[in-house]
């Protein structure tokens, strides 16, 4: 089994010769169905006889709450919000995920720093600077990117929480409605995601399927990488 | 995010650098009085104090939550809100912004951590370059019976106990802020920061501070501001 390796260098006092666990990302836009896959991939994995950690944005014991009550306020400038979902992202790297990647789990993350990037890029962020903020990070074993067309994703967005703000990127005031606003972020977004799959090795799964058939897919691809 | 580097704001960005007991932010008052004085609109700001972030810094401060790299990203995450605060629009505004240190605290404190030197600096490469930025040298030991209150008042990460350099907090302070004075001084060179002998008498040092901050002003605009009335007084009893 390939070893880890961080994508510039990792965070002081990481032994990387200690981490025998796999580390597996689910990536995508908001609505594409990544919580719905990773809800089936665990039980399923861990039927199979592996320890999983399920791990996601603004979870962090450090920086979760934080960043949920800096969102409900309108003070929150681009890149401070990116370096607080760093922050975020940086106390889960070395508290949740590297800690189970040494006790040898699979750990499945919903989200990875890619949305975080994307996210960052699209509101201004230089890309060169995330790309260099995010150095620290631990190069996945797999980035499986959920991707679908922006048509596939406004009804399922409509039928789970509605148009959220900072979903639909209403701090960037991309258009007269929360509708508008959503459909331009989120294209946004996916133009980002699509620019990344090539430098950063990406997975595509065809997520325009059903619940199912998108499940079949990643259970023969993770069987696969796992053997 | 702009990368602002050298700024083309018509206002001026006076910082100030050191360790503890350096002095630094008695010079940066007298420094605030005196620009009031003059007839100038000054901003201050410091150091790990935006409210959008507070909360979670002293989280993870209290309960001992941060390691190097999580204290570095969210010192950098309150230094984003307060350049976005207090930082940009005052020196749009043509004001001066004063700050109670700035980046190289950060430079200095992390790597002190054991954080890349490079990663760091790029992580503030959005950072307005100040105008002048003083740093006050001072030998450690000066610095120390400055401290008021002595071991009680040493606090567990400016000790740098996070590092496990020794278990008692006196000794521990005194080899992470050696360490730090090291980075400041290779910083010196590599950001041009003004060295003021934080030794001399503190009437010597502003005098130097003050001499290299008129230069700096010539051609800043005074703005002298119309002091409110004091309300209480005058509305007292209209509120419901």
């Amino acid at each position: 089994m390939a070893g880890f390796e961080f994508y510039g260098e990792g965070p002081p006092g990481v032994d990387l010769e200690e981490l025998t666990g796999k580390l597996i990302v689910l990536e995508g836009t908001d609505g594409v169905g990544r919580s719905t896959q990773i809800a089936l991939l665990k039980p399923w994995l861990e039927n199979h006889g592996h320890a999983v950690l399920v791990t996601g944005m603004t979870r962090s014991a450090l920086a979760g709450d934080g960043i949920k009550r800096a969102k409900e306020g309108h003070t929150l400038s681009g890149s401070t919000m990116s370096l607080f979902y760093a922050t975020d992202f940086a106390d889960r790297l070395e508290n949740e995920m590297i800690p189970a990647l040494r006790a040898g789990f699979v750990v499945l993350t919903d989200r990875y720093i890619y949305t975080l990037m994307a996210r960052s890029i699209v509101r201004g962020a230089d890309p060169d600077w995330i790309r260099k903020v995010y150095a620290f990070a631990l190069r996945p074993h797999v980035i499986y990117y959920l991707r679908t067309q922006i048509e596939h994703l406004i009804p399922r967005v409509l039928h789970s929480t509605g148009f959220d703000f900072w979903e639909s990127g209403a701090d960037l005031r991309l258009g007269e409605t929360m509708y508008d606003s959503f459909v331009e972020y989120q294209t946004r977004l996916l133009k980002q995601f699509d620019a990344m799959t090539e430098p950063f090795n990406f997975e595509v799964i065809d997520a325009s399927k059903s619940i199912e058939q998108v499940f079949e897919d990643l259970q023969a691809r993770i069987t696969r990488h796992l053997e | 995010m702009k990368m602002y580097g050298e700024h083309k704001f018509p206002g001026r960005l006076f910082i100030v650098e050191g360790i503890d007991g350096s002095g630094k932010s008695t010079q940066l008052t007298l420094l605030h009085k005196w620009l009031d004085s003059e007839g100038y609109t000054v901003f201050f700001s410091e150091w790990n104090s935006s409210l959008l972030v507070k909360d979670t810094t002293q989280r993870g401060k209290k309960k001992r939550m941060l390691t190097p790299m999580t204290f570095s990203l969210i010192h950098a995450t309150d230094f984003a809100d307060r350049t976005d605060h207090a930082i940009i629009p005052p020196l749009k505004a043509g004001a001066i912004a004063l700050a109670d240190r700035y980046i190289y605290t950060a430079f200095a404190r992390d790597v002190a951590r054991g954080v890349n030197p490079q990663w760091v600096r790029g992580l503030y490469s959005f950072a307005v370059k100040p105008t002048l930025a003083f740093y006050f040298r001072v030998p450690l030991e000066t610095a120390m019976k400055r401290i008021v209150g002595g071991r009680d008042s040493l606090k567990f990460y400016e000790a740098g106990m996070d590092l496990g350099l020794s278990d008692d907090i006196e000794e521990s302070f005194k080899l992470f802020q050696g360490r730090i004075i090291a980075e400041y001084e290779k910083m010196v060179d590599e950001f041009g920061l003004i060295v003021i002998d934080a030794t001399q008498s503190i009437k010597q040092q502003q005098a130097q501070m003050r001499n290299l901050v008129t230069q700096a002003l010539r051609g800043a605009k005074k703005m002298p501001v119309r002091r409110w009335l004091d309300l209480s007084s005058t509305v007292k009893g209209r509120r419901a």
